[in-house]
């Protein structure tokens, strides 16, 4: 008999309050969860001896009347990218198998200082690079909805923990919808802040530009208060922006009245599943009946951003992976004779074909003769779709399309034409590459899967995006709805 | 696929300093081709005149007090290696034989 399905925050805090429940209780709930659930491969390593001294710790401070945050005393799960002094993180690659970092991410200070517990690190694409994390070292994980399908990516171990009632809340990272996706995919809520609004610091890099740490929740209220401990300035992220965060968790006051919703005429056209265009203009609808206008607007770059980002992301990317040498820390291949022998054998060993695919291509259009028609074009591109979206907010409070044309796809359907994977992401990629933030919220479902509803707001309006989902959900139960199997 | 696209995939390759076998070269020439083809389309963006974009925030250069704080104790940072030797990390040796060259 599985572990009961944990609540969310909200409810576990509660319960916590009132004294109904423990900490120890909820991480041995978790992680026995996580046990029972074994079989969708969510999980690539659970630290169940820290979290349950952790837990023990949390309930210590709460008999004495200290909590240091909402999320004190609460089981959460972390992508395998962020690190933590003393522990395990492989970005689920072989190139970083044992690797034991000697520091801890600026992630994790924070959520150790709310008293946050972390059962686990997630299955992930390898060090990021994916829409589906089958493109993991340890096999691909499974979407609660249908294990036949892909739970996304890819951060999509974290966001298909919360969907299964492991966890209420769990870490990812998004540089081009990785954590956008794969909420949409399982039925949560997934939020990327804007670029420089959480740090950095302790994210193995995959493309620096436009990577960013967010959180997943099954309701926005879970979500904001996941926000809100991670936000704010990180001297040592010379990218993370010098301003404290204001707290989004307070902005939820469910009025929606007179906000203006932009619908970019761009991304409601031909390729979207109807069911996905159903759900999603259902939503708009709805918020509509909340008091809001709906308008449309135009972002004319729009169809580019898929080309400038795979161009930028794997440029980038072809950099930060130069790193992985087998000097320092990770695989090294054995027997080699000279240091370039042993370069090669280690990097060839050591990633896999999804990796090498963007590290060629990035190192193709970085190499001499092809930067400026490539690598300097995508980045005059970026800068049109920036302007797209500093015009677009100027006749609207916030952007909503669908998160994802589609909905979950099943497993290996995609994995041999590449190409295709990366145009699934059309509706991601701006946000990344103009560095807003953006939140795909459940909004219904099309023929039993999830479908998500994408908010896109100006530069540090996590807070709006919140709102708006947090008034959506307070008339609406789709982000209630639960995997079958998990009931 | 053209020959010289075969070519650039194992000149670009050398540079990231991957081996390729016969069967991944001719599978990321083949892929490579497909993604080139696809991001030809920027082409017909007029960029005249458009500054890149290489970072979205608009920071100042952030500067720090230069104080001085102890490094990371080096047994720590040779943690992880994989050969070590007192304070130095030990790879095999730079210098090549002129067939390695």
């Amino acid at each position: 008999m599985a572990a009961a399905p944990l609540g969310t925050l909200r409810e576990c805090r509660e319960a916590l309050d009132e004294g109904r429940t423990s900490s120890a209780a909820l991480v041995e709930q978790s992680l026995a969860r996580a046990e029972a659930h074994a079989e969708l491969r969510l999980f690539v390593r659970l630290r169940a001896e820290r979290a349950r001294a952790e837990a023990q710790a949390a309930d210590a401070r709460r008999a004495s009347g200290e909590r240091r945050s909402p999320l004190d005393g609460i089981p959460l799960a972390v992508k395998d990218n962020l690190v933590r002094a003393g522990e395990e993180t492989t970005c689920a690659s072989r190139i970083l198998a044992g690797f034991v970092s000697p520091y801890t991410s600026g992630v994790m200070e924070r959520l150790e200082a709310a008293g946050a517990i972390s059962i686990g690190t997630t299955n992930m694409d390898e060090f990021a690079m994916g829409s589906s994390t089958e493109h993991s070292v340890y096999g691909p994980s499974r979407n609660p909805w249908d294990p036949a399908r892909t739970p996304g990516g890819s951060s999509g171990g974290s966001a298909a923990a919360v969907a299964a009632g492991i966890v209420p809340l769990a870490i990812g990272s998004d540089t081009g919808g990785s954590i956008r996706q794969p909420a949409c995919f399982c039925g949560v809520v997934g939020v990327k802040p804007t670029y420089g609004r959480v740090s950095r610091w302790g994210l193995v890099a995959f493309a620096s530009s436009l990577d960013q740490v967010g959180g997943f929740g099954r309701s926005a209220e879970d979500a904001a208060h996941l926000l809100d401990a991670i936000s704010g300035h990180d001297p040592r992220d010379s990218t993370s922006i010098p301003e404290p965060a204001p707290r989004c968790a307070d902005a939820l006051d469910g009025d929606v009245a007179g906000l203006v919703v932009g619908l970019p005429r761009e991304y409601y056209g031909d390729g979207i599943e109807p069911g996905v265009q159903g759900a999603v203009r259902e939503a708009c609808a709805q918020l509509e009946r909340a008091g809001a206008k709906l308008r449309e607007v135009s972002l004319p770059y729009a169809e580019y951003a898929v080309a400038t980002y795979y161009l930028i992301a794997t440029a980038e990317a072809s950099s930060n992976l130069a790193r992985y040498d087998g000097v320092r820390y990770g695989h090294r291949a054995q027997g080699a004779h000279t240091l370039s022998e042993m370069y090669r054998r280690t990097r060839s060993e050591g990633f896999g074909a999804e990796v090498k695919r963007r590290i060629l291509l990035g190192t193709y259009v970085l190499s001499a003769g092809y930067y400026d028609a490539y690598y300097r074009k995508a980045q005059q591109v970026r800068t049109l779709i920036r302007r797209d979206f500093e015009q677009a907010f100027r006749g609207c409070d916030v952007i909503a399309t669908p998160t994802m044309p589609e909905t979950a796809f099943r497993l290996g359907e995609r994995t041999e034409d590449p190409l295709r994977m990366y145009l699934s992401d059309i509706y991601t990629v701006s946000a990344n590459l103009a560095g807003i933030p953006g939140v795909s919220l459940p909004c219904g479902f099309s023929q039993g899967m999830p479908v998500g509803l994408q908010l896109l707001g100006p530069p540090l309006e996590e807070a709006r995006l919140l709102r708006v989902a947090d008034a959506y959900q307070r008339t609406t139960a789709h982000h209630r709805a639960r995997p079958p199997e998990t009931q | 696929m053209s020959a010289t696209l075969r070519e650039d995939v194992e000149r670009v390759a050398a540079l990231a300093r991957l081996a390729l076998s016969e069967e991944e070269l001719s599978r990321m020439a083949r892929e490579l081709e497909a993604m080139l083809g696809y991001v030809a389309a920027l082409e017909r963006v007029d960029t005249r005149d458009v500054p890149p974009t290489a970072h979205v925030v608009p920071l100042a250069t952030p500067l720090r007090d230069d104080t001085p704080a102890p490094p990371m104790d080096p047994a720590l940072a040779l943690a992880n290696a994989p050969e070590s030797d007192g304070s130095s990390f030990v790879v095999p040796k730079v210098i090549e034989a002129e067939e390695e060259g």
